[in-house]
C-alpha cells in the first residue's frame, strides 16, 4: 500500500532533476578551476594551460586524475573519523544549496494521461532563502572539523578565521536580504524570481539590483567572504598560514576541499542572479515566450540564468585576481562597522518607504 | 505503517542515540557533534509538523551559529578526553539530584498530555509555517516579542562593556 | 634619504571616506587587469618557441678540429690552469706514428674531461686556450639524475659534424 501511494513519476523526475544538477554542478566547478587559471593568467599577460587539449579544455581532467592518483595520507595523530568527515561535509553542504534554485520556468509535457508540468527546482519550499542560509551556515562545518581534527597549529588558527569570519558575515548577509524580502514579501525563490518578472514593469526596472542596490553591495561583499574568497580568503592565507585548514589533506580529501568550493563559487553566483538579478527572467521574455514551445522556452530561460551565473563566476574570478587580501582585523571591522550599519540604515530607508509610499 | 511515521520513530531514535552519544562521549568535540545531530533530528520532527520556518531556524541559530561558537571555543581551549578533571564525589552526586530532578519534572509534564490533539502532530498543521508563526508574535505576543529583543539588547552592551579592553589610567 | 628618484614616501594619514569604501580603489584595479587583457602576451611556448641567445651566451663546451677534422687540442692544460672552479682534467700524451690525421700537433689530450657540477662558465678556458681548440657553445647543459652524467668525456666534448656544419654556415654553435 505504501509503495503504491507514491507518484512514481514524480520521484524519477526529481531524481532525474537532481543528478542533472549535481553533474553540471560537477562539470561547471571543474571548468571554473580551468577558468580561473585562464583568468589569471590572462590578467598577468601569459596564457595559461594550454597543454591538455585545445586551449588546455582536458586540463580539469588532468587534475583531478593527478588527485585520484596520489597517495592518501592521514596524519598519525589525527583524529581520524572527523578528518574524513570533514572534506565529506564541506562538499555536502556546497551541493544541497542547488536544491531550493529555481533553474528555469516549468514546462508541460502531453502524455497519454494527460497534461503533465514538469518543474525545473527540486523543491519549492516556502523557506528557500532560509533553507540556503542554513545550509550555509553549516559549511563551516566541513572546515572547523577538517582544521581541529588534522592536529595541526596553522589548520586550527585557520579553521578558527573561517568559523568567526563566516559568523560575522553571515548577520550582514542576512540584514541585507531583509530589505529584499520586505520588497517581496516572501521567502520562496521562486516567488522572488516570478516577482522579477521581464525586465521591466509598471514603470521601472523589476529586478531587485535597481530596487535593492544597497542590499545587492551588502550581500555581494559577505558572498566574498562567506567564499573564503580573495580579497578574503583569510582562512587559507598562505603567506601566514602556510595552506590553512586544507593544510594536512592530500589526494581527493584535498580535491573535495578544493572543488566544493567552486562548487560554492557556482551555487553563489546562482543564489546572486535569483535573488538580485530577475533568476532566469530576461527582457522580452513574454514575446519570446508565446513564439517558441514551452520546452524550448524553458531551455532558453536555463541558459540565460547560466550566462548570468557564469558572468558572476568571472566577475568573482577577476576580483580575485586584482585586489590583495584584507588583513584580518581589516576584514572584521570591515563586517562589523561597516556592512552590517549599511544594512541596517538600508532596511530602516526600505521599510520607511514602503510604509510611506506602498502602505495599500 | 505510514511513511510519516516511519520517519518519526526513525528521527526520534536518531534524537535519542545522539542525545545520548552528547553525555557519554568523552571527547568534547564529538559531544558538540552529537549535539549537533540532535538538532538536526529534532528540525527532522519540526518539518514532519509542517513547521519549516522552525526547523530551519532550529539548524540557523543552533547547529549554524550557537553550535559552531561552543566548538570554537572548546578547539581554542584545546580541551579533550585527557584534560578533563575528576568529578568528586560530591559533585557527581549533585549533578544526579538535579539531572533526577528534571527528569521527574519531564515525566510529570508529559503526563498530562494530550495525546488525542492530532492537528500539531501532523503535517495537516499550518501553525509552524512563516506567515501564521509571523501573524502570532507580532499581533497576540508582540510586547513579549518586542521585551525579549531588548534583553538581547542589553545582554549585547553587558557582553561588550565586559570584554571591552581597560584603559589604562595614567597617574599625573 | 633617497636612494632612487622614483622612492616614494609612504603616507600615512587617515584614509578619507572615499578610501574608506574601498569601491573606486576597487573600480581602479579592475581597470588596470582589464586592461591587461588586451595586452601582448609575454609567454614562450617553449619546445615549439624558443628565444634567441644573447650573442655573449656561453653553454656546454666543445672541442673543437681544424679543417681536415683533426684534434686542435695540444693538452698544454692552459686551460685548466686558467679554470677557477678547477673543473678540468687532462692527460697528454705523444702521437704515434700514423696518427697524424687524428691530432694536428706532436702531444694530444687522452684523456679530457670537464665536470660540468663544478665548471661556472665563466669561459676562461676559451680564453686561455692558444690553440683555439675548446670554446664555449649555445648548447643548454641537460639536468639529469645521476652525478656520474655530469663529467663530461673527450668523447662527449669533442664537436660533431653537424657543430661543425653550422659552424662553418654561421660562425656560432
Amino acid at each position: 500500500m505504501l509503495l503504491l501511494s507514491i507518484d512514481w513519476i514524480f520521484i524519477i523526475e526529481k531524481v532525474a532533476l537532481i543528478l542533472v544538477i549535481i553533474l553540471a554542478s560537477f562539470g561547471i566547478a571543474a571548468y571554473a578551476t580551468w577558468g580561473e587559471r585562464k583568468v589569471a593568467a590572462i590578467m598577468q599577460d601569459r596564457i595559461g594551460p594550454a597543454r591538455a587539449g585545445i586551449f588546455g579544455l582536458l586540463q580539469p581532467l588532468a587534475d583531478g586524475g593527478k588527485l585520484f592518483f596520489k597517495e592518501e595520507i592521514v596524519p598519525d595523530r589525527s583524529t581520524k573519523t572527523l578528518f574524513i568527515l570533514g572534506p565529506a561535509l564541506f562538499m555536502i553542504t556546497a551541493l544541497m544549496t542547488s536544491a531550493v534554485i529555481p533553474w528555469g520556468p516549468d514546462f508541460t509535457i502531453s502524455t497519454d494521461s494527460g497534461i503533465r508540468t514538469v518543474s525545473l527546482q527540486v523543491a519549492d519550499i516556502n523557506i528557500g532563502i532560509l533553507y540556503i542560509f542554513g545550509v550555509v551556515s553549516l559549511g563551516i562545518y566541513g572546515v572547523m572539523l577538517g582544521g581541529w581534527s588534522s592536529n595541526n597549529k596553522f589548520s586550527l588558527l585557520s579553521a578558527i578565521r573561517a568559523a568567526s569570519q563566516s559568523i560575522s558575515y553571515e548577520l550582514a548577509m542576512g540584514l541585507s536580504l531583509i530589505a529584499v524580502l520586505m520588497l517581496t514579501g516572501s521567502l520562496s525563490l521562486r516567488d522572488i524570481v516570478s516577482q522579477q518578472h521581464g525586465f521591466w514593469q509598471d514603470g521601472y526596472f523589476s529586478w531587485n539590483f535597481f530596487k535593492q542596490p544597497v542590499a545587492f553591495l551588502v550581500f555581494l561583499v559577505c558572498t566574498f567572504a562567506e567564499l573564503n574568497r580573495a580579497p578574503f580568503d583569510m582562512p587559507e592565507c598562505e603567506s601566514e598560514l602556510n595552506m590553512g585548514y586544507h593544510q594536512e589533506y592530500s589526494s581527493m580529501k584535498l580535491g573535495l576541499y578544493l572543488f566544493a568550493e567552486y562548487i560554492n563559487m557556482f551555487i553563489s553566483s546562482a543564489v546572486l542572479s535569483t535573488v538580485f538579478f530577475g533568476g532566469y527572467n530576461f527582457p522580452w521574455m513574454d514575446q519570446v515566450a508565446s513564439a517558441v514551445p514551452s520546452g524550448l522556452f524553458s531551455l532558453i530561460c536555463v541558459s540565460v540564468l547560466m550566462i548570468k551565473v557564469i558572468g558572476f563566476i568571472l566577475f568573482f574570478m577577476f576580483i580575485r585576481w586584482t585586489l590583495p587580501r584584507f588583513r584580518y582585523d581589516q576584514l572584521l571591522n570591515l563586517g562589523w562597522k561597516g556592512l552590517i550599519p549599511l544594512a541596517l540604515l538600508n532596511l530602516v530607508i526600505t521599510g520607511g518607504v514602503i510604509l510611506f509610499f506602498f502602505n495599500k | 505503517m505510514h511513511l510519516h511515521e516511519i520517519l518519526f520513530w526513525f528521527l526520534s531514535f536518531m534524537a535519542i542515540v545522539c542525545a545520548l552519544g552528547v553525555i557519554l562521549s568523552r571527547n568534547p568535540v564529538k559531544s558538540v557533534l552529537f549535539l549537533i545531530a540532535t538538532f538536526f533530528s529534532i528540525s527532522g520532527h519540526y518539518v514532519l509538523m509542517n513547521a519549516q520556518f522552525l526547523a530551519v531556524v532550529n539548524i540557523i541559530v543552533y547547529a549554524g551559529a550557537i553550535m559552531v561558537l561552543f566548538l570554537f571555543v572548546i578547539m581554542l581551549m584545546n580541551l579533550n578526553a585527557d584534560a578533563e578533571p575528576q568529578k568528586s564525589r560530591l559533585v557527581q552526586m549533585a549533578a544526579v539530584l538535579s539531572g533526577g530532578a528534571l527528569f521527574l519534572v519531564i515525566i510529570a509534564a508529559l503526563r498530562t498530555v494530550d495525546l488525542n490533539n492530532k492537528a500539531m502532530i501532523t503535517s495537516e498543521g499550518d501553525l509552524g509555517l512563516i506567515h501564521n508563526l509571523g501573524m502570532v508574535l507580532f499581533k497576540e505576543y508582540v510586547l513579549p516579542f518586542e521585551l525579549s529583543s531588548v534583553l538581547f539588547l542589553a545582554a549585547m552592551v553587558g557582553a561588550m562593556v565586559i570584554g571591552k579592553k581597560e584603559e589604562v589610567i595614567q597617574n599625573p | 634619504m633617497q636612494l632612487t628618484k622614483r622612492a616614494v614616501n609612504v603616507d600615512r594619514s587617515p584614509m578619507t571616506l572615499g578610501e574608506k569604501i574601498y569601491l573606486p580603489a576597487i573600480a581602479k584595479g579592475l581597470k588596470i587587469t582589464m586592461g591587461h587583457i588586451f595586452k601582448k602576451k609575454a609567454t614562450v611556448s617553449y619546445p615549439e618557441q624558443t628565444r634567441p641567445f644573447s650573442p655573449v651566451f656561453r653553454g656546454l663546451h666543445v672541442l673543437n678540429r681544424d679543417e681536415q677534422g683533426r684534434e686542435k687540442c695540444t693538452a698544454c692544460g692552459l686551460c685548466a690552469l686558467a679554470c677557477p672552479a678547477e673543473a678540468i682534467t687532462m692527460e697528454a700524451a705523444e702521437r704515434k706514428k700514423g696518427e697524424e690525421h687524428l691530432y694536428r700537433e706532436e702531444k694530444y689530450a687522452a684523456r679530457y674531461e670537464i665536470n660540468m657540477l663544478r665548471c661556472i662558465f665563466c669561459g676562461y678556458c676559451e680564453e686561455a686556450c692558444p690553440k683555439d681548440a675548446v670554446y664555449l657553445s649555445e648548447t643548454i647543459m641537460p639536468s639529469n639524475y645521476s652525478r656520474d652524467y655530469f663529467i663530461y668525456k673527450k668523447e662527449d666534448l669533442l664537436i660533431t659534424e653537424e657543430q661543425m656544419k653550422k659552424r662553418a654556415a654561421t660562425g656560432k654553435g
